[in-house]
């Protein structure tokens, strides 16, 4: 698939952003204030501006008021309830504590699962499809959405011990999700035969057309894989190991930037992956997954 | 809106006949040129002189079948064939495109079976094409939305029409009688039959789809010239191996005559 940098965007910093929006809802920590502006400054920062980095992906954006309308059937509807319900949500909750230094805790336990919610509605997004057999993965999918989420929610908001566990949790979700995924296309079972419902060996003799169209730039987008394993290494190192090793130091708002960026950095490689590895079956129309089809 | 009918009245669909398809793109030419000037936005192109790209609603891929002596099917042993293998909408009846739709732009009818987008209500996300295993959805890069076949939704109910004008433009201009249209849930229809004596087939059944459109599968090739095979052998050694060893007749006589010089 076409890593497009407004979704990478989109889904590492509101991740994070989301992330921080559920700690401070769950009252960890409970803040008032100036200190209750910055944390929210950064964490609706995050939020917000991941959502308006997804709407550059949108081709016809006058339209996206009406993603409201399917949340029966829709996983992209349902994060479009989820995120307005989590920012109102949120909002009042972070506007009291501002300015009235008022804490409601249910309305902030409200808002932390509708953090969470939207998170987990966007890895559904992926995870519902069942045409790129890496993303369609239940549970690890979502799950690996989620730790990241809360990874980078507990070093936002402060938690040390808590980003410990969940920075360790995220990176061996993460692995998880590409050992497993690696054998996914295979697994799901389609071919070059059950798409063309030929028999014998069966390889693309002409593409419909000698350029490119939507279909191959979006879905059967080539990308050189060789480093595939070096930025697996990367995202692992930059995610987890170094603001692991950052948080077990003595604390300074520097060495937390620090952590912070690394870990966004580490998240922001492991998307690119999550798009640059995965497969699309419609590949096997377009004589990709070569190897995969002849097996 | 997104969600799909639990029953259609009727399966409206196409037959392609991979046995009949000579692969001259008329259908991809008769589709874009009725679809151009039709229902929605016209299918652009974008830099058509130079690297071109546009949208289409029907390609045709072209396949190479060698034979596997390994498959049971395939002894006696089969000739190498190319396949011409023209792909649109297969108006799937588990449609996954439609159900994905955050905006309900994208719908399944009751009354035939035909998936079709409201590009009124398009926001242009590309999910439905994700979520499509065909290919079969293409945004258009000028107008912003998706397109996709609409089976001709404005020709084959259009009483300004001729009556023999009535069916998709693909079905109506094949030169070779490859495409049939018809109703895919009546079991008289001349489709169905055509299914049912054919081994009409799915692509992809193990997405789960439910493809209404159907896919004749290609003849096997004349076998009386092929060679034995055992699976190791270079396929074409056979045909290029000389046919008489030593000259005979008139041939034999110049041979002699000429080594005797």
């Amino acid at each position: 698939m076409h890593p497009a940098p407004s979704v990478i965007i989109f889904s590492t910093l509101s991740g994070a952003g989301f992330g921080l929006l559920a700690f401070l809802g769950l009252g960890l920590p409970v803040v008032t204030g100036w200190v209750a502006f910055g944390f929210y400054l950064i964490g609706f920062a995050l939020a917000v501006g991941g959502l308006l980095s997804a709407v550059f992906h949108l081709q016809n954006p006058k339209n996206a008021w009406r993603s409201y309308s399917q949340w029966r059937s829709s996983w992209l509807s349902r994060e479009m309830w989820a995120a307005i319900g989590a920012l109102l949500a949120m909002g009042l909750y972070a506007f009291l504590q501002v300015f009235f230094a008022t804490t409601i805790a249910p309305l902030g336990w409200l808002g932390a699962a509708l953090s969470l919610a939207t998170v987990f509605t966007t890895s559904m997004i992926y995870a519902q499809l069942k045409t790129v057999p890496r993303w369609n993965q239940l549970p690890v999918t979502p799950l690996m959405f989620l730790s990241c989420a809360l990874a980078g929610g507990a070093l936002l908001s402060a938690n040390l011990a808590a980003a410990g566990v969940l920075l360790l949790t995220a990176g061996g979700v993460t692995v998880w999700y590409w050992v497993a995924g690696d054998g996914r296309f295979a697994e799901a079972g389609s071919t070059a035969r059950t798409a063309t419902g030929l028999g014998g060996a069966v390889s693309l003799w002409e593409k419909p057309h000698t350029g490119e169209n939507y279909l191959t730039r979006e879905m059967v987008f080539q990308i050189g894989r060789k480093h595939a394993v070096k930025l697996r290494a990367i995202a692992l190192v930059l995610m987890v190991g170094l603001p692991l090793i950052l948080i077990l130091l003595p604390m300074s708002h520097v060495t937390a930037v620090i952590a912070v960026l690394s870990h966004l950095a580490g998240v922001l490689t492991q998307r690119w992956l999550f798009f640059a590895e995965a497969e699309h079956v419609v590949g096997l129309y377009y004589g990709a997954h070569g190897a995969k089809a002849a097996a | 809106m997104t969600s799909l009918p639990t029953t259609v009245q009727k399966k409206l669909g196409l037959v392609i006949d991979l046995d009949t398809c000579v692969g001259c793109h008329a259908c991809v030419t008769a589709c874009k040129g009725w679809n151009t000037q039709n229902y929605g936005a016209p299918l652009s192109d974008q830099d058509p002189y130079g690297k071109a790209s546009g949208t289409f609603l029907n390609r045709i891929h072209a396949f190479q079948v060698q034979p596997d002596p390994t498959l049971a099917e395939h002894v006696p042993p089969r000739l190498a064939q190319t396949v011409h293998f023209p792909k649109s909408c297969l108006h799937c009846d588990d449609a996954p495109c439609v159900t994905v739709c955050p905006t309900g732009a994208s719908y399944k009818r009751a009354e035939d079976g035909i998936v079709l987008v409201n590009e009124d209500a398009c926001m242009g996300c590309g999910l439905c094409a994700w979520a499509c295993p065909y290919g079969a959805r293409e945004i258009d890069e000028e107008a912003g939305v998706m397109k996709k076949c609409t089976l001709c939704v404005d020709r084959i109910y259009n009483e300004n029409l001729p009556e023999e004008d009535r069916k998709p433009a693909c079905v109506r201009t094949c030169p070779a009688g490859a495409r049939h249209f018809g109703d895919l849930s009546d079991p008289e229809s001349d489709v169905s039959k055509l299914v049912a004596k054919r081994g009409g087939m799915d692509l992809m059944p193990e997405q789960g789809t439910a493809p209404v459109n159907k896919y004749l599968p290609p003849r096997p090739k004349d076998t009386i010239q092929a060679p034995e095979l055992t699976g190791d052998e270079d396929i074409l050694a056979p045909f290029l191996a000389p046919v008489a060893e030593e000259p005979q007749g008139l041939l034999a006589w110049v041979d002699r005559t000429l080594e005797k010089i």
